[in-house]
Order: C-alpha cells, then structure tokens, then sequence
C-alpha cells in the first residue's frame, strides 16, 4: 500500500504518523536499513523465570549490565500464592527467586522483595509503581508485556537472548512492525467488561490476526475506560498475535499516573504531561488494517476451546466442527471440543464448573477485584467449586484489604491469596487438576496451560464469580 | 550462534493451527531442567501413563531425528520462552516451515540458529503430502526447499536475518561496537526527558 500523503504542519513538511511510529522514531539509535533500527529501551523489567538465564548469559559472557537504573526485577511467575507463603514454599519458585535476587543486587538492579510494596505481577507492578510511563520504550522476558502499552507506552515481550542483548547495551535491533487500529464504538451494556471487548474482538478476527502488526486501540469504548480496563485489553494483544499493543495517553490516564513513585513529580509531572498531549495518532496517518467494533453489540464472552480465538456469548451454542467449512478447521475444532469434554450445538451456559481464579496480569487489579467483591457479597461460592482470588500485587493486596474485600471473597468462600501469576501459567507448583474445569480471568486457554488437562474457560472477574456461585457457566447478567 | 546454511533431513507434518508455547514445551519442563528434547510436544507424544503413542506422528520411526517440521498456522503463538526454540532444536529441528508464526517465537529462532520460513498454506500442505516419500533440503543461501518429488520451491527472508543465521553472528557483539552512539542517544535524552532517567533512589 501506498503511505498516505505528506501534509504541511506548521510549515513543516511531516509525514502523518501513528502513535506508535512516534514513540519508534523518537528511539532510533541507528537505522540499520531494511526497516531494522536499532533501538533504545528505557525500562527494562526481569522476572523470576526469564530474568535469571538473561543475567546468567552476560555473567558467563564477561559482559556488564549497562544501564543497571534503568532494569528492574521481581519475582512472581514460580513463587507460591500460598497465604502464608515464603519465598521457599514452593522450593523450585525459593530457587528462582534467590538467583533472580542475588544476581539484580549484584549487577545494581533494583528487586522489590516479596511481602514490600512494589512486589507483584510484572504488569501490574509495572504501571503501579509508575515505571510505566507514555512514549518509553519497554521490554519484559514476557510476552504480556504488551500490557503496558495501556499507558501509551512502546512495550513489547521477548525472548532470553534478546533480553540478555538489552542488558547488556540498553538497546534492541527491531524490525519496524506494520500498523493497525481497532476501534471500539459505541457504549458497552450492563454486565460487560473490557475483557469481554478483547476476547470478543480475537474471536471475530482471529488468533493470528495481529500478526507482524503493532495494535492501537482507539474508539468511544477505549476512551470511556477506565485504566485498568485499557491494560486488560492491551495485555491480551499477543492473543491476538501481535506483541504490540497501545493506546494513546489522555487526561485519564495522566490522572492515573500523578503520584506514582516512579512518575515525574510536581512541576516536572506537569512539564511531562505537556509532551505526553502530544502522543497521538495524527489524523491522516495510515494503518496497514483497520477494524471498526460496535461494544454495544457485545454481550460477557467466554471461551470454549483451546485457543483464545474460540471464544463465543455465553448466551450462544457451542459451534459444531461439522459446521465449519475449512477442514483444518473442522479438525482443530474437534480436537478442542474433545479435550474440553463439550459438544457442539449444546447451550454454553449451564456447563458445570469444578474450579474459578480471579487473578493474572489479565484481571487482577483493584477495580477487577471490586466489581468481583460487589457480586460475591451476598453469596457463597456453590459447593464442590475451589474459587480462588489472588491480588495482582502488594499494592492491590493492601487496597483490597483496607477495603475489606478480603473479607468480602473469605465469606463467600473463596480464597484470598498471594500474589503473584498462580494458576495462569502453574509454574509454582499451583495447578487445576487434571480434567477439572476452571473459569479463568487469565489470558490463556492453551491445553495444559493451568495443569495438564485442565479445562479453561476465559472470563471477566464478573463472570468468574457468576460462575463460583452457581456451580456453572452462567450469564452475569441473570444473576 | 551455531550457523545455519544447509539442512537436509526428514519433515515431520503437523498441520495443526495455533500450536502455542506451551504446548511446545510446558514451563514447568523449562524450569525443571533435563534434556528439552524429550519434553517437546510432550502432551501430542506421550499417553496419560507417559508412554509413547503410536498415533502420534512424532513416533513414527521415519521421523525419529527429522531436521524439518512442516507446521500449521500461527505456529508458536502465546508465551515469549525462548525454551521453545530450543526444545525444539534439542529434539534435532534446524527449520520449521509454516503459513505462519507468532511474532516472538519466529524473532527467537533467530538468536538460536533456528531457521523459520514463511510459505502459504496450499504450499506447506503441499510439502506435508510428501512428507513420508524422503527427505527434504533447506538451503538457505540460494533460498530453496529440494521436496522429495525433486521439485524445488523458493522462499523469501529477511536480508538482515538470513545474513545472521548464515555467519551464526553475534548481535551483541555488534551492537556494543555502537556504544558511542548509544552514548550519544542517551545523552539527547536525558535533556528532552529528564523523567525517564531520574528514577534512583525513589522509596515506594
């Protein structure tokens, strides 16, 4: 496609450009052609399970961490959620956390310590601490770290070497992404959340449809969300297979951001917040694909399969295999419906459930959990469902509680956790049991994902608790 | 890096959409440690009792040491673990062929001497058909797959990646020969945003 044409701004001559080619540009160390750049990257955050080999590498290759102030780590993917937990609990996640801490403190890398402020969620922490800030760029050895982008921040995942390459000279060699935007418009109705808007949006466009694309969100819903609402739908970006996502800044999320420790204060906030008005799509900037979604018409989603694109309403029928016309997609369906012990043409709500985690990157900020507390008061937990609630942070944790929201989940029997990642990714020992089903406020339904043959049904906080009360899939609507 | 300039072996078809990270290798594998090799695919190898399955295409005796996977859509979507790669790799894969990838799975099997080739579907379904008639050759240098049929197809990479997994370069090695201009960068920076840079020392 042709770019769109130059325009006179000012009485310069600029090429229109997204948000995103602004934050790109304005980070480009070197061109090194081809669409490869050399870029900078101001935040560089570590966790338990891919900070240590990263570390590891530059230590084994006699290389020195190069801006040590401007990487951060903490450990939440292998520790345990346990309420009374150490960092030895789960002996393995012990292991991780004492390599990630001693090799941060060696190289003069800041660790927020377990059972302190500023411990949590990757993501979480992140933006709450206000290391997340607009126009940086940010890396994570974790693909959610498009959840950042929230905040109007560059921010992107990647793997162990890459990471190792940002320790050690602050920098990446990227290759320029293709552009495109999604608009939500419109108002979403009672009962849904942003959640229900991503997954809806993954199943109507698919799990690879972001592919080589960096995401922007833009539209009445996106503007009329709150910021947690925006990192839910950033964070589920790589599900819709691009490992960027974004929105631009606005009064909203500079509210949000005034008094974080790690945000300008003062003075300095306002001077920022004079430079972040300026992180904005131009008006004739081109995307390479555009997407236009009416949030009215979307209604609480869940998934039914094994891919984040398997999503459905969860007042529709399950889909039928024989239903499909491409035949690989026939038999994906298939394999789907087979390990999540469903069949097509049958009614999705009703479906019974064994177990329910709130919590994740996805869904575990302090307004998920007071939307989930508001529906839980009142109510118990059915019997025979395991209902789990782990805060996304310290931070979170300590809100809730002076909230009373531990309080709130302990009465209606679910269990006020940790926290940390838990049972999005079981790598600390936590996970569903085999065959048993688990609404999830995760991001993630891939088979074995929560423990070998666990079944996942992605969800709202909402829905989640919807579904711990009634033993079964249910439209939080009806509640 | 170990090179990548020609392979040539059997190619496993796994023509399944959507095989994510963690189906590729669970994290609890990554964490645990051993030979990555085994664990691979585990939950598409192995029976509940943790025996092989004799359905599964991975055990067919003419796969055993392939060099090629011939993958569906989107192949290794979902987590950033680079362990993925290098399970696979463990388990003697130097290319994996398919439709398409997710973006940090395919960024990573450059920095691991993996080499991943985007063809369109009809093609790579076209490859899988032959895939039980012999071995296929990747070359990366002249661009081609040699299928069994004797056919040769051409592919397209990225001038900058193919050059790296041809000299098995070190990007680190290069970069760093830049740190005057990242210096330099820096430097411009820390004036036009000061905030990104005055963050020691802050109590939370």
């Amino acid at each position: 496609m042709e770019r769109a044409a130059p325009a006179f701004r000012g009485g310069r001559l600029t090429m229109p450009r997204t948000l995103f080619e602004k934050i790109w540009d304005a980070h480009v160390v070197r061109d090194l052609g081809d669409g490869w750049s050399l870029l900078h990257i101001d935040r560089h955050l570590l966790h338990d399970l891919s900070g240590p080999p990263a570390l590891a590498e530059i230590d084994r290759r006699g290389l020195k961490v190069r801006d040590p102030e401007l990487t951060f780590a903490v450990a939440d993917h292998a520790v345990s959620s346990a309420p009374d937990r150490v960092a030895e609990t789960f002996p393995l996640g012990g292991r991780l956390y004492g390599m990630l801490k001693h090799l941060a403190q060696k190289d003069g890398i800041r660790f927020f310590d377990l059972g302190h402020k500023g411990q949590g969620i990757v993501h979480v922490m992140g933006p709450e601490l206000g290391l997340v800030l607009p126009g940086v760029t940010l890396i994570c050895g974790d693909s959610h770290t498009c959840t950042n982008g929230a905040l109007g921040a560059l921010a992107f995942g990647v793997g162990n070497s890459e990471s190792a390459h940002a320790l050690a000279t602050q920098t990446l060699r990227q290759r320029r992404p293709k552009q495109m935007r999604v608009r939500f418009e419109g108002t979403l109705g009672q009962g849904v959340a942003p959640k229900d808007m991503i997954l809806h949006l993954i199943g109507k466009i698919g799990a690879a449809a972001g592919a080589g694309h960096a995401v922007e969100y833009a539209g009445a819903a996106v503007r009329a969300m709150s910021i947690e609402g925006r990192l839910t739908v950033c964070n589920l970006t790589v599900e819709l297979g691009a490992k960027y996502g974004l929105i631009a800044p606005d009064e909203k999320t500079f509210a949000w951001l005034r008094g974080r420790p790690f945000a300008p204060q003062g003075a300095a906030f306002d001077r920022a917040v004079e430079r972040w008005g300026m992180l904005r799509t131009d008006d004739d900037a081109r995307f390479d694909r555009e997407e236009i979604v009416d949030a009215s018409a979307i209604v609480p989603t869940v998934t039914w399969g094994t891919s984040p694109e398997h999503v459905m309403p969860i007042d529709g029928t399950i889909p039928s295999p024989s239903s499909q016309s491409d035949p690989e997609t026939r038999k994906a369906y298939a394999a789907a419906l087979d390990y999540m012990g469903l069949e097509g043409g049958k009614p999705i709500a009703g479906t019974k459930i064994d177990w329910v985690f709130i919590g994740s990157c996805a869904n575990s900020r302090l307004p998920d959990l007071r939307e989930a507390a508001a529906l839980a008061r009142g109510r118990h937990v059915a019997s025979g469902v395991t209902a789990w609630v782990v805060p996304g942070s310290e931070q979170v944790k300590r809100d809730a509680q002076a909230e009373g929201l531990d309080k709130v989940f302990r009465d209606a029997g679910f269990e006020w956790r940790e926290p940390g990642c838990s049972l999005c990714v079981a790598a600390n020992g936590e996970r569903v049991p085999p065959g048993a089903r688990v609404v999830s406020t995760s991001n993630r339904n891939f088979v074995g994902r929560q423990g070998p043959d666990a079944r996942t049904h992605l969800a709202s906080p909402a829905m989640a608790v919807a579904a711990a009360v009634t033993g079964q899939l249910t439209d939080v609507r009806r509640l | 890096m170990q090179p990548f300039t020609t392979v040539t072996g059997a190619a496993i078809p796994l023509p399944r959409s959507n095989i994510d990270t963690d189906v590729i290798i669970r994290i609890e594998r990554l964490t645990q440690g051993g030979d990555l090799g085994l664990y691979a695919f585990e939950v598409l190898r192995y029976r509940p009792d943790g025996s092989p399955d004799p359905a599964s295409v991975f055990n067919e005796p003419r796969f055993a040491g392939a060099s090629i996977l011939l993958a569906g859509r989107n192949f290794g979507c979902g987590s950033s673990r680079e362990g993925a790669v290098t399970a696979l790799m463990a388990m003697g894969l130097r290319c994996v062929i398919a439709p398409s990838f997710g973006d940090i799975f395919f960024a990573n099997c450059f920095r691991n001497g993996m080499l991943p080739v985007v063809l369109p579907e009809e093609t790579v379904g076209l490859l899988a058909a032959q895939a039980r008639d012999g071995d296929f050759t990747v070359d990366l240098k002249a661009r081609t797959i040699h299928a069994p049929s004797g056919e040769s197809l051409a592919f397209q990479v990225d001038p900058l990646q193919r050059e790296g997994l041809l000299e098995g370069l070190d990007e680190i090695g290069l970069t760093l020969k830049w740190a005057d201009d990242i210096a330099a960068w820096q430097k411009t920076d820390r004036a036009a945003h000061p905030w990104v840079w005055q963050i020691e020392g802050i109590s939370v």
